[in-house]
């Protein structure tokens, strides 16, 4: 019965969104009030129906109501709860059901967060995101139904992939998904803005904070599938340029370009072009991204279902979105017209530059990407691209970047003087460089270019930062710390986050130590400076699995440091083997042992590991996230203070003219 | 005016010099890094470069792994069933590797014909589309009835 | 001035045809090195008969046969089942089963379920025959012609469209090369 009603549920929910689409839009051009009215009680409206069939697709889970095929696919009863609830995001149809809810709660929150907008504005976003919503409802209702039964319901489910059968995957695919969505709110604000024909400061301020918050998810997201597939996989490894992760790091690429220009936009009236095509490619990315994972054309471990029914569905979704979006950029962006002038030394020119770095290094994940299917597509063979390529491109396009970032905030806008730049930093330059190869030397007894390379840009962020706070607090003295605005802080984590990132991405692929080996209990093995001591075996039952659990006892200098207790597990339905991996985590560094296979005489392959800062990469993708977070909690906070002075200065309520 | 001139050229050129350097930049590092996939029966045919990094794809022949009981090489043979290729490799294995499974390997072909390798890959699973709801009856069935091969 | 703007959405369409390309190719298929060779001898128990073999011979007797390796366990064999039922009530190419890496009674249910459309089905509980065939995966079919030459080789399921644009032209050129 539930199932049935989520399903109708998703059929209300997509009439909803085709009338949110049509309506308002249409209303919004021909000035009838009542259409335009439409908007925020329909995005409302279709956000509770989504929400309804979530809730009933994840009672399904939680009741193990077999009849459901999506459910019989992803999971047991022997499957822990919480896994069973974010099971309902494990496999392709749920995901996409998660992707709609998100789409209709970011909607419904333009609705209901934005009373100060221009109506017609908010009722122009709020229909572009409805014809979205309606795009990808018709595509799971057509395609990818979550609710279809089994006319005789299985006893028993075929489970969850052990691999997702973690506490990682109940919040890095909703954080995620939260990123992609929600950039979708800017390309509908961008979209509408063309459509008026006015794209002015005002617009740009309007945009900022959603961009900002949805920016910050996706940060999350892709730092927490990082760590995730650090500890769950067994290979030690964060990072694999898998065409998964790139379809993720391509819209954070563009979306942080986008950030940076809506910024120059609201205050200086210049990069809107740029800045409206950033916007359309952020959430185009997005697109793109489902794409590539749903439809087959890549190989990748993460790929959901492939099935050329589906890729040939989401491709005319693709086309569609963004194929109408470049045509009418290409038919309204002649009338913008950007006035902010600046000179050659300005603070214009280093956020130019930001834009057209991240729009490199993004143009060249993307080629990377998509080379093996070019190739393919071309007859000329089938291939694979290393990630020696990304690595290769990347590092050195985001090195000039890093020390843009320690320039910029420190830079005048529209017109400054290269003498006066020097002057103030060129000291700390100097003691970057000299820090970059001794932190190195002192720290692990070597130093590499590129170690030295990511040391000192990392260093250098964080002295520019505290140059910019020094020159910020002149005068004010210690009070300076309480009036600047939650903006700037916000500006100085996001910049130290990525200096924190860079840090623990540069020491941990230079200096870390790996050996696989062979122990049986009882032997012991040097590495990093520790001892790893195999003590015991033993095979311990779980919920659904049963486990090998070696004792690994970790010293250094014959004092204990852990006890480790890597596992392989044999899971019991799907009857896979899944490595948990034991890990002594630290600020300075991770210890990790991972079994590998049982060899004769009780003896195991082991891989241990020793991998210095690691957990900086993650830390610095947190902080730039809380930047985000302060960043956009300042702009409302200024928008409500300025119409609250407003509204007391004029006792009348005037109506807002559009 | 002819400043501002002069600084739109300016910046022009900065944007392209470092246009033309990072596309300089991607195309060198693609065509670096390309991994070449081939079956054994092309390796056995000469097709395949030696000391190039590429990739080989068979399965793994039964009766052909061998491993030293000292270190963790450990010696296999990938066939397509006309050609075989063997493949060494030091350190561990993947979950799922095991005779009979579908494997890519990533390395190089030594002068003497072998292949070392840095990287293996196994396949996820045989079937090459998971699993479809074309007859709910069917996988009703299959769910009680056979024990997974994925 | 108009040029440039439109751009972009030159370059994305760009993509799309890209992307139109990419959804006919299979990234994972991996040429076949026994197109234009000797198939692979083998002798195998059938599946509903143990005392009856299948071998190589068997696929020799028609000017085309095809080789059709399955499994029930096999999901993507299920979609292209009622298209072989369909192949093997026209009966011009008589169809042969590689049954594969499977268990006797579930092979046997899955094919009184659903319907036999082979001549007969070779049992290779082990895989070894797939493995002397080449085959990483299920389903695949062989094209095997008189001399037991493998003409060609499909991986995945097969529909009626590969059937009339891959496979047909194939076996007309061998029918009309030897007449």
């Amino acid at each position: 019965m539930l199932p049935e009603l989520g399903h109708f549920a998703l059929i209300l929910a997509l009439c909803v969104a085709l009338v949110q689409g049509i309506v308002p839009l249409v209303g919004a051009s021909r000035g009838i009030a009542p259409w335009v009215a439409l908007a925020r009680p329909a995005a409302l409206a279709q956000f509770l129906f989504l929400a309804l069939a979530l809730g009933a697709l994840v009672q399904a889970f939680i009741a193990n109501d077999f009849s459901v095929l999506y459910v019989a696919q992803n999971s047991n009863t022997a499957l822990p709860l919480p896994y069973r609830i974010s099971a309902t995001w494990g496999g392709h149809e749920g995901s996409l059901l998660l992707w709609g809810v998100m789409l209709g709660g970011w909607t419904a929150a333009v609705g209901l967060l934005s009373r100060r907008l221009p109506e017609l504005m908010v009722a122009r976003v709020i229909a572009i995101l409805g014809l979205v919503s309606t795009g990808f409802l018709a595509f799971m209702l057509f395609t990818s139904n979550p609710f279809e039964r089994l006319p005789i319901p299985p006893v028993e489910g075929r489970d969850l992939n052990p691999l997702l059968q973690d506490p990682g995957l109940v919040l890095h695919p909703p954080t995620l998904y939260m990123g992609y969505v929600g950039f979708s709110v800017a390309f509908a604000f961008a979209i509408a803005a063309l459509l008026s024909g006015r794209l002015d400061a005002a617009w740009a301020r309007w945009s900022r904070p959603w961009t900002i918050v949805a920016w910050s998810f996706l940060t999350v997201g892709i730092a927490l599938g990082s760590w995730w597939a650090y500890y769950e996989l067994g290979w030690g490894g964060w990072w694999f340029w898998d065409p998964v992760e790139n379809a993720s790091l391509l819209p954070w690429l563009v979306g942080t370009a986008l950030m940076h220009s809506l910024a120059v936009s609201e205050k200086r009236s210049a990069f809107k072009s740029w800045t409206v095509l950033l916007a359309i490619s952020a959430f185009s990315l997005s697109l793109l991204g489902t794409f590539l994972v749903r439809s087959g054309v890549l190989t990748s471990v993460h790929a959901f279902a492939s099935d050329p029914t589906r890729g040939v569905f989401i491709l005319i979704l693709l086309a569609a979105v963004v194929g109408s979006s470049l045509l009418i950029y290409a038919v309204q962006a002649p009338k913008v017209k950007s006035t902010g002038q600046f000179k050659l030394v300005s603070r214009e020119t280093l956020m130019l530059g930001n834009n057209i770095v991240l729009t490199v290094s993004a143009a060249s994940v993307l080629l990377g990407t998509l080379y093996p299917l070019i190739l393919d597509a071309l007859g000329v063979g089938k291939i694979s691209v290393g990630a020696p390529y990304f690595n290769t491109v990347f590092i050195p396009l985001m090195a000039p970047l890093a020390v843009a970032i320690g320039i910029g905030p420190l830079v005048r806008w529209k017109q400054d003087s290269p003498g006066r730049i020097v002057a103030l930093l060129w000291r700390f330059m100097l003691i970057s460089a000299v820090a970059a190869v001794l932190i190195p030397l002192l720290a692990y007894g070597n130093v590499t270019p590129l170690a030295a390379l990511g040391v000192g840009l990392a260093v250098w962020l964080f002295l520019s930062a505290l140059v910019d706070l020094r020159r910020r607090l002149t005068n004010k003295g210690w009070g300076g710390f309480l009036t600047q605005p939650p903006a700037y802080y916000g500006m100085v984590a996001g910049h130290l986050g990525v200096a924190a990132t860079i840090l623990g991405v540069t020491l941990t692929s230079n200096y870390s130590q790996e050996r696989d080996v062979r122990m049986a209990p009882g032997d012991s093995v040097e590495l990093g400076g520790y001892s790893f001591r195999f003590e015991s075996l033993s095979e311990v039952p779980g919920p659904n699995y049963l486990a090998s659990t070696a004792e690994f006892r970790v010293s250094r200098n014959e004092a204990e440091v852990a006890v480790l207790r890597p596992e392989k597990r044999q899971y019991m339905v799907q009857t896979m083997p899944m490595t948990e991996a034991g890990i002594d985590w630290g600020f300075s560094r991770d210890l990790y042992i991972a079994l590998g296979e049982s060899l004769d005489d009780g003896a195991w392959a082991v891989r241990l590991q020793y991998k210095p800062f690691i957990r900086w990469i993650w830390l610095g993708g947190l902080l730039m996230a809380f930047g985000g977070l302060l960043a956009a909690a300042d702009r409302r906070y200024r928008l409500a203070a300025h119409q609250e002075r407003t509204a007391m200065a004029t006792p009348l309520n005037v109506p807002e003219v559009s | 005016m002819r400043q501002k001139q002069r600084n739109r050229l300016i910046i022009a050129l900065f944007v392209v010099a470092g246009v033309a350097v990072a596309a300089g930049l991607v195309l060198t590092a693609l065509n670096e890094n390309i991994n070449l996939f081939y079956s054994p029966t092309q390796v056995s045919q000469g097709e395949a470069p030696a000391g190039h990094t590429l990739r080989v794809g068979g399965i793994v022949a039964p009766g052909t792994v061998q491993r030293n009981p000292e270190t963790l090489e450990v010696r296999f043979d990938l066939t397509d069933g006309a050609n075989a290729l063997t493949i060494r490799y030091r350190g561990i294995l993947p979950d799922l590797f095991r005779e009979g499974q579908g494997i890519v390997a990533q390395g190089r072909l030594g002068a003497d014909g072998r292949f070392t390798a840095d990287e293996v890959l196994a396949k996820h699973d045989e079937n090459y589309m998971p699993p479809e709801v074309q007859d709910a009856l069917h996988t009703a069935e299959k769910l009680g009835l056979v024990k997974e091969q994925e | 001035m108009q040029g440039k703007y439109l751009t972009p959405l030159g370059v994305f369409l760009l993509l799309v045809i890209l992307f139109i390309a990419g959804l006919g190719l299979n990234p994972k298929e991996v040429p076949s090195p026994f197109v234009g060779q000797p198939a692979p001898d083998f002798s195998a128990p059938a599946l509903n008969a143990a005392d009856a073999a299948v071998s190589r011979a068997d696929l020799q007797k028609a000017p085309v046969s095809l080789f059709n390796v399955w499994a029930s366990w096999c999901t993507a064999c299920r979609q292209e089942h009622p298209f072989l039922m369909e192949l093997s009530r026209r009966g011009d190419v008589p169809i042969y089963g590689l049954n594969y890496k499977d268990e006797r009674p579930a092979a046997l249910a899955w094919l009184h379920r659903f319907g036999d459309p082979y001549v007969t089905s070779a049992f290779d509980q082990e895989g070894q025959i797939g493995i002397e065939w080449g085959v990483y995966g299920v389903p695949e079919t062989f094209v095997v012609d008189r001399q037991g030459m493998v003409l060609y080789k499909h991986i995945g399921p097969l529909t009626p469209q590969v059937w009339e644009e891959r496979i047909m032209p194939v076996i007309r050129q061998q029918t009309e090369g030897s007449r």
